[in-house]
């Protein structure tokens, strides 16, 4: 007897999945967060080296470049106990790097970019993704790096727009509360300027007394405060300021006039735009025809549990590209082929489990039987499986960075999902399948007669 | 299914020992290309806007002069230029010692000023690599490999036994030194993506060896007798080969079509994949058990 409830209940979980697709899909694809090599951009990791010592910065050539020997031995002296962390003994202050920040971001507010990441990694790195729109001509990526790459200039200048004292001057400035003659703590910036700079800062504000001094930085105003009276001791203290917040973003940009360090460039990688979206492109559209052939291929060889695999991969498509963007995920060009890597190794847990029950109807046993102990007996194998590559998967997250971390994050959830759909949707559908009675031959189920 | 898998182990270990010659050869003689990723350097992809030649390229580079890493003034002479194959447009890699800010802009400048019509978006790529981080690159690999090694034997030694660990081990530094290989030969450049390529090529062969001894392990609870221990693994063997092939097979359906029609900046990831994949598949068939049931009889006479 054909069990229809079940046969219904079965082509109604399918259309589900097929309906989520077609809803979720576009709007997935929409709100993912791509890479700046998927969409085109620009990518630069900097170091803060202190400059302390005089003013005796390294120059880049006096680097001696290792080889790749004395590299590696110099990664396991590192490992047992050796020193090669000599060079970060000068520390840059958590201070400082908080007003590098601030005047990078600034700089690159100029151009309008959308969401752009400018983030402190360790100790004295700063990693800066910016996207680019190429419709977008005040958005150039060799004028960005440029930007990016010049030392901040801090001016205090005179009414005649004269530089009278730079920021090489400045020895300090923060933010602080101070009472004021209503007996009310204000948020202020405090500055504190050298001897040299306190004498010009006295001769700046004698002469200017009731007029603005404006401050510039990298040519342009950052504050324009008004002398009140000539300050001679070189500490000084601009008032206004709205929040404390407020106070100390403005200390951090004057800072950044004084900072004791120079800034080298890591590592900067632009991608033109059109290699991004043609990248993109590429690679869905490589995808999407390796899912249909892989579908094919399910088709012909596992027929009607092959179908059911099919859909079982949707499930899984559809659940990863979710998991993505609910983790707020990044997906980058490495990202895209652990993606379709993984679409080839969530059919795994497919084929292990219908090889079991194909075994187990070629003993002679009956299909629901059959899908029974199939599961059962696939169960340890599926998880020893995925829980090694997992533990790899969570290596590759821990040590790596970027690219390589995102690959990461994409194989892991790949690999848990692929689990889930498995063992869940597989088993409920295949059950429905062999419980509707609907499937007499045994042909249908992939076996040979 | 039954085919000898166990029998012919001395075959399936003579080819992959050759797999490995070949492997050896290639390095000693051709090396590796390694990126900018690893050595640090400037990598710019231009697209040009007419007809070039790589000598013509090169003649240009030569009036072009930067410090290189001992300090002293060179010419770009001797920069890595290839044409890309296969690309519409005329696209060429240009592979420099490390450029500062303003020596890039220079270059730049100086390709506006000698090829008409080349501006911004003939800039498809450009990257700089300082070398501490190539360094640090090659650092943070080994050391992930060598923690993934660490943390897969302490599973499989506890879900399994030790010696199912060891043996499961080889296959992953075989499909490691088929992936280096293979770079070697096909003189694909080694960069970042190499290292995640190396390691999700470790996880899924030791996905398709941990099936397999599964099965063995499954099997031995039933069939105690340690005489019939070469049916056992042939066995287990046969009972997975038609999985193994299959996922193989499906795998290399989405990496061949990243490979064939991904485009050029998907290669360097497809390429040692499909490789891998294959290599994996070999491995995990052809080594890991035999390997096992190796051991286990050098066991087996020591104790008689």
């Amino acid at each position: 007897m054909i069990q229809w409830t079940k046969l219904l209940t079965l082509v109604l979980i399918m259309t589900i999945i097929a309906a989520a697709a077609a809803v979720s899909v576009p709007l997935i694809i929409e709100n993912i967060n791509l890479g700046i090599d998927l969409q085109g951009g620009v990518y630069v990791l900097l170091e803060a080296q202190p400059t302390d010592d005089g003013g005796a910065a390294t120059e880049e050539g006096e680097v001696e470049q290792p080889n790749l020997w004395q590299r590696v031995t110099g990664w396991f002296d590192g490992l047992f106990g050796g020193g090669d962390e000599g060079e970060s003994s000068s520390q840059v202050s958590a201070q400082d790097m908080a007003a590098t920040i601030a005047v990078l971001n600034n700089r690159v507010d100029a151009f309008g970019l959308s969401e752009p990441i400018i983030q402190q990694e360790g100790d004295r790195r700063i990693r800066i993704e910016l996207a680019t729109d190429p419709s977008n001509p005040e958005q150039n990526q060799r004028d960005i790096l440029e930007t990016i790459g010049k030392t901040a200039l801090l001016e205090f200048r005179n009414a005649d727009g004269e530089t009278v004292i730079t920021g090489a001057n400045l020895l300090n400035a923060r933010a602080a509360f101070q009472t004021d003659e209503f007996g009310r703590d204000v948020p202020v910036v405090a500055l504190e300027f050298d001897s040299e700079g306190a004498q010009l800062f006295a001769d700046l504000t004698e002469s200017h007394i009731g007029q603005q001094v404006p401050i510039y930085l990298d040519g342009e105003v950052i504050s324009a405060p008004q002398v009140q009276t000539a300050i001679t001791n070189g500490e000084a203290v601009i008032t206004g300021a709205g929040t404390i917040d407020e106070a100390a973003e403005l200390a951090n940009l004057l800072r950044s006039g004084a900072l004791p360090m120079e800034l080298v460039q890591l590592e900067v990688r632009s991608v033109g735009p059109t290699l991004g979206t043609d990248s993109l492109m590429l690679s869905l559209w490589a995808g999407l025809i390796g899912l249909g052939l892989v579908v094919v291929f399910m088709l012909i060889f596992y027929r009607v549990p092959g179908l059911v695999a099919s859909f079982a991969l949707l499930a899984y498509v559809v659940l990863v590209l979710g998991a993505m963007v609910g983790l707020n995920a990044v997906l980058t060009l490495p990202g895209v082929a652990g993606l379709i890597l993984t679409v080839g190794m969530a059919v795994d847990a497919n084929v292990i489990i219908f090889e079991r029950i194909k075994e187990e109807l070629n003993n002679g046993k009956s299909p629901r039987a059959s899908v029974d102990s199939g599961f059962r007996k696939a169960f340890s194998t599926i998880l020893d499986a995925n829980l090694t590559t997992l533990i790899v998967a969570a290596i590759l997250f821990w040590l790596g960075t970027g690219g390589v971390r995102g690959f990461a994050v994409t194989l892991a959830i790949g690999i848990i999902i692929s689990m889930i759909t498995a063992l869940l949707i597989t088993r409920i559908m295949m059950n429905y399948l062999v419980s509707s009675n609907v499937i007499r031959n045994k042909w249908l189920l992939g076996v040979k007669k | 299914m039954n085919l000898d898998f166990i029998g012919k182990r001395k075959l399936w270990y003579i080819i992959a020992l050759s797999i490995i010659a070949i492997g050896i050869v290639s390095l000693a003689v051709q090396g590796l290309n390694f990126g900018i990723d690893f050595t640090g350097g400037t990598r710019l992809v231009l697209d040009m806007p007419g007809e070039f030649s790589e000598s013509e390229i090169r003649d240009f580079l030569a009036g072009i002069e930067a410090t290189d890493a001992s300090g002293q003034t060179i010419t770009l002479e001797n920069s890595y230029i290839q044409r890309i194959i296969g690309s519409q447009d005329n696209e060429v890699v240009i592979r420099t010692v490390p450029l500062t800010e303003a020596e890039r802009e220079t270059l730049l400048d100086a390709f506006e000023g000698e090829w008409d019509g080349f501006n911004q978006d003939s800039i498809q790529n450009m990257e700089n690599v300082g070398p501490t981080v190539g360094g640090e690159l090659l650092r943070n690999a080994l050391l992930a490999l060598l923690l993934a090694s660490a943390a897969l034997i302490a599973y499989i030694s506890y879900r399994f036994q030790f010696k199912f660990a060891v043996t499961a081990l080889v296959p992953l530094l075989f499909d490691s030194f088929v992936l280096i290989s293979a770079f070697s030969i096909f003189q694909v450049e080694l960069n970042q993506p190499f290292v995640a390529v190396v390691l999700t090529i470790v996880g899924y062969s030791i996905n398709a060896t941990i099936v397999i001894f599964d099965r063995v392990r499954e099997n031995l609870r039933h069939s105690a007798s340690e005489k019939k221990l070469a049916g056992t693994v042939n066995l287990s063997v046969n009972q997975t080969v038609v999985r193994s092939i299959i996922t193989s097979l499906t795998t290399l359906l989405v990496v061949g079509c990243l490979l064939f029609l991904g485009g050029e900046t998907l290669t360097p990831f497809a390429l040692p994949l499909f490789i891998g994949i294959i290599s994996g598949t070999f491995s995990s068939i052809f080594i890991a058990a035999p390997l096992w049931y190796t051991w286990k009889l050098h066991e087996q006479k020591a104790r008689a």
